[in-house]
């Protein structure tokens, strides 16, 4: 065995390669002409926005001062912000929503590391949910909110969880039917799914709004957001099937046939072979679906649910801080691209991951 | 070792075994299933049915005849107060397929260019359109409504309107676009126009069919096209002008105008989905192998030969049902229109279900007219794909 000084291999040694990166910029007579053009695009368009970004923008102070610059108004963003997270949420019991939300986004953290990924997470999440529930009403500790003065983040990210949640039970289900033998089970299963992927989501939110207070005996009395839940659930139980009928797909035949003569039965066979191999091949689908029903949840504005869309659009219309929507609506983009953006880097890492595996 | 035959298939030749079949094991389990959803729904039905007439209102789609009382911001229908619910909801609907349409055609051309510049190979501008894609994907369209139709607001007023070339003016009014204005327009002309549109499709269906259809002959028959279809109007006495918006007065006359909330809509669907469009292309063109393109090299083709000759055909099978997707999308998310105040059709059924009490008939109308959109769209898309699907591919 030689003994090999690391130093030296060339590998080590070797300085910051630039050749592809100038062929990538000035590699051939084109790639000039496009560089020069992108950036005479850039030297127009960053010198107004860092303008109005940072170095006209107004950091401290009242409204005043900001009509008075022609910046951006981050004395508006510090003033709102509590309220663009919970919107109103009485004040003075605002450690709830901030709790419910930290639980949340603790929980959250947890579930996207694989090493958690066992029954005690499920548990976990069912008790996390119904305590941000009880956190958000207030019904122990006396006080109680209703839910109409909830808002801002936690409630979207409550909603989204909720939802997506009860979702995938009922997709595997439907997934499970669409592909059965059984014919009745196979149409009911269909005509569920293309009802559903072939409305839009503002037409369930109505549906959720106007027709299922009358469906549902004492429906009127029933919470607008629980009402909400149930339609959104049921709507992207059906997208969520598709992802997971996908999956059942790949699962060849023959592992259906080997557990039948092994005598398993077929919720058996389902759920000791065929669904645990069928789930682990989707959940990066599940993931970038996941991503998009967050970008969703907005629409809830639409039904006049304070998600945390429409609490950055109420905050513009503070009689105090009138009519701030550049950065009302920046602060809420950051929000949500930092969740999906991370999100869809952590579903290509996830992917990676299993697919590394999956071969050994 | 004897083998067992597997037979597959009916044992019993007749339309009640191939029934039997089709419904398969534990039919009467299944049976009660089906029961159970129906008696659902129809309990569900009989308490909508219950709640309305405590209301005061009658179940069923007499409304439609009824006048509307309301005012429909724009529409491409002559609509006024009065008129009935029937023709407010088609105008809702003109509307929708409007901005879908626009929306379809203008994300298509934004994402395809972005797409391409994405493969460019410059560095730059492949980054550039990276963050582009990102950014778009990872916000919600709502909010970037939101703050398309805040900005079209915050335009100035049409005196003082934005202006690019003369020919493009931003005001608060609304957006001003160059028009085209046709004179004289007979009988005639549309039947000349339409002889040479069937000439032109008859054409390319023939060459299709003969399997002689290249880009070649495709582009020289188009060209024949528009400039017979130019020709077309002179010889029948009708003329084209350019019809641009001028500064005049207060206001902007002239060109064709957009309101505000229209504009709003068109750039958010434009914007969201070019982004998806983009990230399809891509995914479409690089899904080709490198060894096709080297191979095509190694063939003496030229890099635009190679594109069209080699890459697309078979890209386009990636992007095409992925792009479908995409359109089905746009038009369901143009739904998004009742925020921002563009009278869709969504805006209209949630106005007709205000003031009329019969939510329950106008939202049936709104999800059966999507769905009767989605599911045609779709049995198309699944005609095209057979038809451009690999000849003997395994996964069918």
């Amino acid at each position: 065995m030689s003994l090999v000084n690391i130093a030296s291999l060339p590998l080590m040694r070797r300085s910051f390669d630039w050749k592809p990166l100038w062929n990538g910029l000035f590699g051939t007579r084109l790639n000039t002409a496009l560089t020069v053009l992108t950036l005479a695009f850039l030297a127009w368009l960053l010198p107004p926005l860092a303008h109005w970004l940072v170095l006209d923008a107004t950091w401290t102070g009242t409204a005043q001062d900001c009509a008075a610059a022609s910046g951006a108004c981050w004395a508006f963003v510090t003033a709102k912000l509590r309220f663009i997270l919970f919107a109103f949420y009485p004040q003075d019991l605002q450690w709830r929503p901030t709790a419910a939300l930290l639980l949340l986004l603790g929980l959250l953290g947890v579930t996207a590391l694989p090493r958690f990924w066992r029954r005690e997470l499920l548990i976990a999440w069912l008790l996390v949910v119904g305590l941000c529930w009880v956190l958000l009403t207030g019904t122990l500790t006396g006080s109680p909110v209703p839910s109409n003065q909830w808002g801002g983040l936690p409630v979207t990210l409550l909603v989204w969880s909720v939802c997506f949640g009860l979702s995938v039970p009922l997709a595997v289900l439907l997934a499970l039917a669409r592909r059965s033998k059984m014919g009745g089970l196979r149409t009911l299963a269909v005509l569920f799914i293309e009802l559903m992927r072939g409305t839009p989501m503002v037409a369930i939110l109505y549906v959720a709004m106007l027709i299922l207070p009358m469906a549902i005996p004492g429906g009127q009395f029933v919470d607008k957001t629980v009402r909400a839940i149930i339609m959104i659930t049921l709507f992207w139980s059906a997208y969520v099937a598709e992802v997971v009928r996908g999956g059942l797909q790949t699962i060849p035949h023959g592992q259906e046939e080997a557990a039948k003569a092994l005598g398993f039965g077929y919720w058996r066979t389902m759920q000791l072979i065929v669904l645990p191999q069928a789930l682990r091949q989707v959940i990066p689908g599940m993931v970038n679906l996941a991503i998009g029903f967050l970008l969703a949840t907005s629409l809830l504005a639409v039904i006049g649910i304070f998600d945390l869309l429409n609490a950055a659009r109420a905050s513009t219309t503070d009689p105090k801080w009138l009519g701030f929507y550049d950065e009302a609506y920046l602060v809420a983009g950051v929000i949500y691209f930092l969740f999906c953006f991370g999100g869809s880097r952590y579903s290509r890492w996830l992917e990676a991951r299993l697919r590394a595996g999956q071969r050994s | 070792m004897a083998t067992t035959e597997i037979v597959l298939g009916r044992d019993r030749p007749g339309l009640l075994s191939r029934l039997a079949g089709w419904w398969g094991p534990r039919p009467f389990i299944q049976l009660a299933v089906f029961v159970a959803v129906v008696a659902l729904f129809w309990l569900l039905g009989a308490n909508v049915a219950d709640t309305m007439r405590r209301i005061g209102v009658t179940p069923g789609f007499g409304f439609l005849e009824r006048s509307a009382n309301f005012e429909i911001g724009e529409s491409v229908i002559a609509f006024k107060a009065g008129d009935l619910y029937v023709w407010a909801i088609l105008a809702g609907l003109i509307n929708t397929v409007k901005v879908a349409v626009f929306g379809c055609v203008l994300a298509t051309i934004l994402g395809v260019a972005l797409g391409v510049a994405g493969l460019s190979g410059n560095l730059l501008l492949a980054t550039l359109v990276r963050w582009y894609v990102e950014l778009i994907r990872n916000t919600p369209l709502l909010l970037q409504l939101f703050f398309w139709i805040a900005l079209a607001k915050s335009f100035p007023p049409p005196r003082q309107a934005l202006s690019a070339f003369d020919a493009l003016f931003l005001s608060n009014r609304g957006v001003f676009v160059p028009g085209i204005i046709v004179d004289g327009f007979s009988s005639r002309t549309v039947l000349l126009l339409v002889a040479i549109a069937l000439s032109y499709g008859l054409y390319l269906y023939t060459a299709y069919r003969r399997r002689r259809l290249r880009s070649g002959n495709g582009l020289a028959a188009t060209f024949v096209l528009l400039a017979a279809a130019g020709a077309a109007f002179p010889a029948t006495g009708a003329t084209l002008s350019l019809d641009m918006p001028v500064l005049g007065g207060f206001n902007i006359r002239g060109g064709y105008s957009l309101t505000p909330e229209f504009a709003a809509l068109l750039a958010g669907l434009t914007v969201k989905f070019s982004a998806a469009i983009a990230e399809i292309v891509r995914a479409g063109i690089q899904s080709v192998s490198r060894g096709q393109w080297e191979a095509a090299r190694a063939l003496g083709l030229h890099p635009g030969q190679i594109m069209r000759l080699v890459v697309l055909p078979q890209a386009l099978r990636v992007i095409t049902p992925l792009i479908t997707s995409s359109y089905l999308d746009l038009t369901k998310d143009s739904s998004l229109a009742v925020a921002i105040g563009y009278p869709d059709l969504v805006s209209i059924i949630n106005t007709t279900a205000n003031t009329t009490g019969q939510s329950f008939e106008a939202l049936a109308i709104l999800i059966g007219i999507y769905l009767v959109l989605n599911l045609s769209v779709s049995a198309l898309m699944n005609v095209y794909n057979r038809r451009v699907a690999l000849r003997g591919d395994v996964s069918r």
